[in-house]
């Protein structure tokens, strides 16, 4: 049952891929978008998203049949589950608006987001005492379906940016689109080179000293670049680079070394292969978008990704607190940002409805609560410990 | 003198910018404006309208959205900086936070705790920015939801023209009238579950009107739940307490005035077994190592009865046996018993032998209770020995004298006095774990170690929160409100023929895109052309 779940996550990767390029393939066809009728391509792609979408739905449900417990308990199903819900928000969105464009955005995201997931232990681990609750599937799913709508905006939101920012000079909006364009860039390298060297089952590991003076041994499945605190190579051939205070965590640094390296690598490629901006690059895709109707689908996905967050991520979450940890609030980090989350996008609907931030400006908020979400499902997890924090 | 008398006949408030009745402009700054401000119906708002006194002056503050989203953000970007290090009811206890914070994170550490960093959602300042936030959320809404009711419920089917020509969504269709299906179009506003009403062969058809209501009720909700969290802090309606149990122990539950007491019957942890448990958890398993699969405490609630008399032992009645496990607390009269923590084999029982240094010889055993040692201990043919002092905790103070960190059994030392047909006056031996000493000089008997037994210790919080209730109903209004006000919009269609043409207007607080789709089905082959979008008109003209 486990196999036959991971092969069917694994299709699912492959044919959204596809998806993706089918739907590129619509945006080429200029007859068609005259004639209010969708081209055989978007309709071709819309079908391969559904496709795909029940493959990843079969890999979820085939695992929760395996394990006894829906897949959401660790770093890799979560994950992998926000991923599907961001596919499944875009089903929904694009039934109402049907444009191919928001395909090409949406789904390399979620494809990103997916394979990110996958850079994790992928074992399926049986459930702690807290987590063995029925609030945890009722929680996580809504809450990560709130976070995937809520993700459709800022794939609108791109949209319309690349559209209408100015790329014939450069100003600080180039700069901060090229910003959100290395992020995702840096994702996509953190995933090439995990994979890379997982395929080459590279290990080092060091004997180390930790802030309170103890030894202890720290085990790198990359090259260590940035070497923990004294440490002592114990396996493998590469010598760090420099060493790290015993504050700091190596291991999590040389990640995201490796991951900002790369990016600029690949970062570095495009824009010496093509001479210009990525935005840039990414430009024919839009040609035809009409800006209102973008503004509008990013609008429109806070407006029905909102109540869902707050339900899951906020009302399902406290319910679950008071029952689990006694108490419905405790500030535990993953819980503050959930929080600041639902005040953003609060101020994000004031701010539209009173102070009319449409289009652009309303573009870059976009942005910016998927930056917010983001932090709380890599940063926090990772590097702000807590009671959430999955192993 | 505070009034508006509109060309129509409708009286308006004071400030009314666009007549509730029919719509007509009574402000001269709006009579320039290509599209008229909808947002609030153009009604008269106090904020907008007043600005003399004090009162209004705060008023004016507390109601502006602008002030109110630098609130939200300013408590955003706080909550925020409170992640960056664990606050301080994360860390250990028993180290000052200056220490702990300097010594894990350095001077950042240490300057994180000067700015009261540490403790930042229980500080002032962040209590007084959600206290504003309520503040403005109370006057916001009021001084936009009674003006708003009252255009609402004024607004007339005819509009006048220069209502109509204002709209984003606006269109004339000329032609004969007899071109036009004004019945279809009615029968089609029908099918698409619109109310319509009728006047001069005028026409408004409206949907949705009751979701203008949402942001309201969300707010109202909001309040409700900032006002149960600040419930908590009336007395009686939290007990937030820790009661450690003992198997085997009875003990009253703190928090409940000595009404209600627990017997612990077994603490009992389990740990995910790689043999027994599925077969797909092997690997993880493998790699984890210990995994807990359950902490679980068997006891029984106890209720005394009558009244408590000092230094009587209470008269207990049981309600009920139950198993506390984590996610399924103990309920009962308002109060919840939760699985919160454990120790496993704690000391409970230490035995030892009387015998002689010399011979070996054993002149029996006792067995002293750590939590309740009696004073002494008799043993056969004139052996007894005293217990003249205990430290159940036991370190050395600065002046080198015994004494007990805490009353829980961790290092257990005793002083005794050992009475022998040999020595009647008694010999006195000091013994802790691993350590004899005799201050009066050598002694020729010792009690010597002979064996323990422990206990496993459950933690269980005692809550009690009346306040509950209050938030739940905060927050499901809230939902209620909020759902109203994204999943409904509120559309209005205003249809007028006038002397060989039809004009129509379209408004919609939000979702045009569904609006214009509405309207294009519904004029669908009734002869009216699709209304014009002038804000694009306005951009395409800039662009
Ligand atoms: C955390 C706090 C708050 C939350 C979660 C919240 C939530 C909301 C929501 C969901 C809406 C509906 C927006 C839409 O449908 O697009 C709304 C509307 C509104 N809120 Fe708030 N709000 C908050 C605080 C405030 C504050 C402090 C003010 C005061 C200045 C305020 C003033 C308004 C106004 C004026 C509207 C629009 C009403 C209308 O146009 O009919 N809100 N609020």
């Amino acid at each position: 049952m486990a196999e036959i779940s991971s092969n069917l996550l694994y299709s699912a990767f492959i044919i959204y891929l596809v998806a993706t390029l089918v739907f590129g393939g619509a945006i080429k066809d200029k007859k068609t978008e005259k004639e209010k009728k969708q081209s055989k391509w978007a309709v071709m792609g819309f079908g391969l998203t559904i496709l795909g979408f029940a493959a990843q739905l079969g890999y979820f449900v085939t695992r929760w049949i395996a394990s006894g417990h829906a897949p959401v308990s660790n770093l890799f199903e979560f994950t992998t589950f926000f991923g599907m819900m961001l596919v499944g928000a875009f089903i929904i969105i694009y039934s109402i608006y049907r444009t191919a464009a928001l395909g090409v955005f949406t789904l390399p995201v979620a494809i990103l987001v997916i394979a990110y997931g996958s850079m994790f232990p992928r074992d399926i681990s049986p459930l702690i005492p807290a987590l063995q609750s029925d609030w945890l599937h009722i929680h996580v799913t809504t809450a990560a379906a709130g976070q995937a709508i809520l993700s459709v905006s800022f794939a609108a939101g791109l949209i319309f940016l690349v559209k209408a920012v100015d790329q014939t000079k450069s100003s600080k909006q180039t700069f901060w689109l090229e910003t959100v364009m290395f992020g995702l860039i840096c994702t996509l390298a953190f995933v090439i080179v995990s994979s890379v060297f997982s395929g080459l089952d590279y290990k080092e590991s060091f004997n180390w000293v930790d802030k309170k003076g103890k030894e202890a041994v720290m085990e790198y499945s990359l090259p260590a670049l940035a070497g923990p605190h004294k440490g002592e190579l114990l396996e493998g051939n590469f010598e760090p680079i420099a060493e790290m205070p015993a504050i700091i965590n190596a291991k999590k640094l040389n990640t995201v070394i490796w991951s900002i390296g790369g990016g600029l690598v690949l970062y570095g490629l495009l824009r010496l292969i093509f001479r210009k901006r990525v935005a840039a690059l990414l430009r024919p895709l839009v040609k035809n978008i009409n800006l209102d109707l973008v503004d509008e689908i990013s609008y429109r996905s806070v407006l029905i990704g909102f109540p869902v967050f707050t339900l899951g991520a906020l009302i399902f979450a406290m319910i679950w607190a008071q029952i689990a940890w006694t108490r419905f609030w405790g500030w535990d980090p993953k819980e503050v940002w959930a929080l600041i989350t639902f005040l953003f996008y609060a101020a994000f609907l004031h701010l539209r409805l009173s102070k009319g931030w449409h289009g652009e400006k309303s573009a870059w908020l976009a942005v910016i609560g998927f930056a917010i979400m983001m932090f709380n499902l890599v940063a926090v997890n990772l590097v702000l410990a807590g009671l959430h924090s999955y192993a | 003198m505070n009034e508006v008398k509109c060309e129509c006949g409708h009286v308006n408030p004071h400030g009314t910018v666009l007549c509730e009745a029919c719509g007509r402009v009574l402000d001269e700054k709006e009579k320039d404006r290509k599209l008229v401000d909808m947002r609030y119906e153009g009604s008269a708002r106090r904020s907008q309208t007043y600005d003399k006194t004090i009162v209004d002056k705060i008023w004016n503050f507390f109601s502006s959205v602008k002030v109110g989203i630098w609130l939200i953000v300013i408590t955003l970007i706080a909550s925020a900086l409170g992640t960056i290090l664990p606050q301080e009811m994360y860390i250990p206890p028993n180290i000052p936070p200056e220490q702990y914070y300097l010594d894990e994170y350095g001077t950042f550490g240490k300057l994180y705790v000067e700015f009261g960093f540490h403790n930042l959602y229980g500080s002032w300042w962040y209590l007084i920015l959600v206290a504003s936030i309520g503040i403005s959320l109370v006057i916001c809404s009021l001084d936009r939801v009674i003006p708003l009711y009252r255009a609402l419920k004024a607004q007339k089917v005819s509009r006048h023209e220069g209502f109509l020509k204002r709209q984003r969504l606006f269109g004339i269709s000329t032609g004969a009238n007899s071109n036009i299906d004004l019945e279809q179009i009615k029968i089609n506003l029908r099918d698409k579950r619109y109310s319509i009403r009728e006047e001069d062969g005028n026409l408004l058809a409206e949907k949705g009107r009751f979701s203008r209501w949402g942001p309201y009720v969300n707010h109202i909700g909001l309040i409700i739940f900032l006002l149960g969290a600040m419930l908590r802090f009336v007395p009686g309606m939290y007990v937030d307490k820790v009661l450690w149990i003992r198997e085997g122990e009875t003990k009253a539950i703190p928090g409940t005035n000595g009404q209600y007491y627990l017997s612990s019957d077994k603490f009992i942890l389990e740990v995910y077994d790689k043999e027994k448990d599925k077969e797909v958890f092997s690997d993880a398993l493998g790699k984890m190592g210990a995994v807990a699969k359950n902490y679980q405490s068997n006891v029984t609630l106890l209720e005394r009865e009558g009244d408590a008399i000092p230094g009587e032992e209470p008269n207990l009645k049981k309600v009920k046996d139950y198993s506390i496990k984590v996610n399924e607390p103990l309920k009962y009269d308002n109060y919840a018993l939760y699985q919160v923590d454990y120790k496993l084999d704690e000391l409970d029982k230490m035995h030892f032998n009387l015998i002689n240094k010399k011979s070996e010889e054993s002149f029996g055993e006792i067995e002293i209770d750590l939590y309740n040692p009696k004073l002494k201990y008799e043993l056969n043919k004139g052996y007894s020995v005293q217990l003249m002092n205990y430290f159940p905790d036991f370190e050395f103070d600065e002046n080198g004298d015994p004494v007990t960190k805490s009353p829980v059994p961790n290092n257990p030392a005793f002083i005794f006095k050992m009475f022998t047909p040999d020595n009647p006056e008694g010999e006195v031996s000091f013994v802790a774990i691993q350590q004899t000493v005799e201050p009066f000089g050598d002694n020729e008997y010792k009690m010597a170690f002979a064996g323990i037994e422990t206990k496993n210790v459950s933690a269980l919080t005692v809550r009690k929160d009346l306040t509950l209730w209050v938030i739940g109903l905060g927050g499901a209004i809230f939902m209620i409100g909020v759902i109203q006000g994204a999943y409904w919009n509120h559309r209005r269609i205003w249809i007028q023929p006038k002397s060989g043409e039809v004009w129509i207007a379209g408004h919609t607080n939000k979702n045009w895109h569904g609006l214009k789709r509405e309207i294009n089905m519904v004029i669908k082959d009734t002869g009216i052309h699709e209304p014009i979008d002038q804000t694009q008109e306005q951009e395409k003209k800039i662009s």
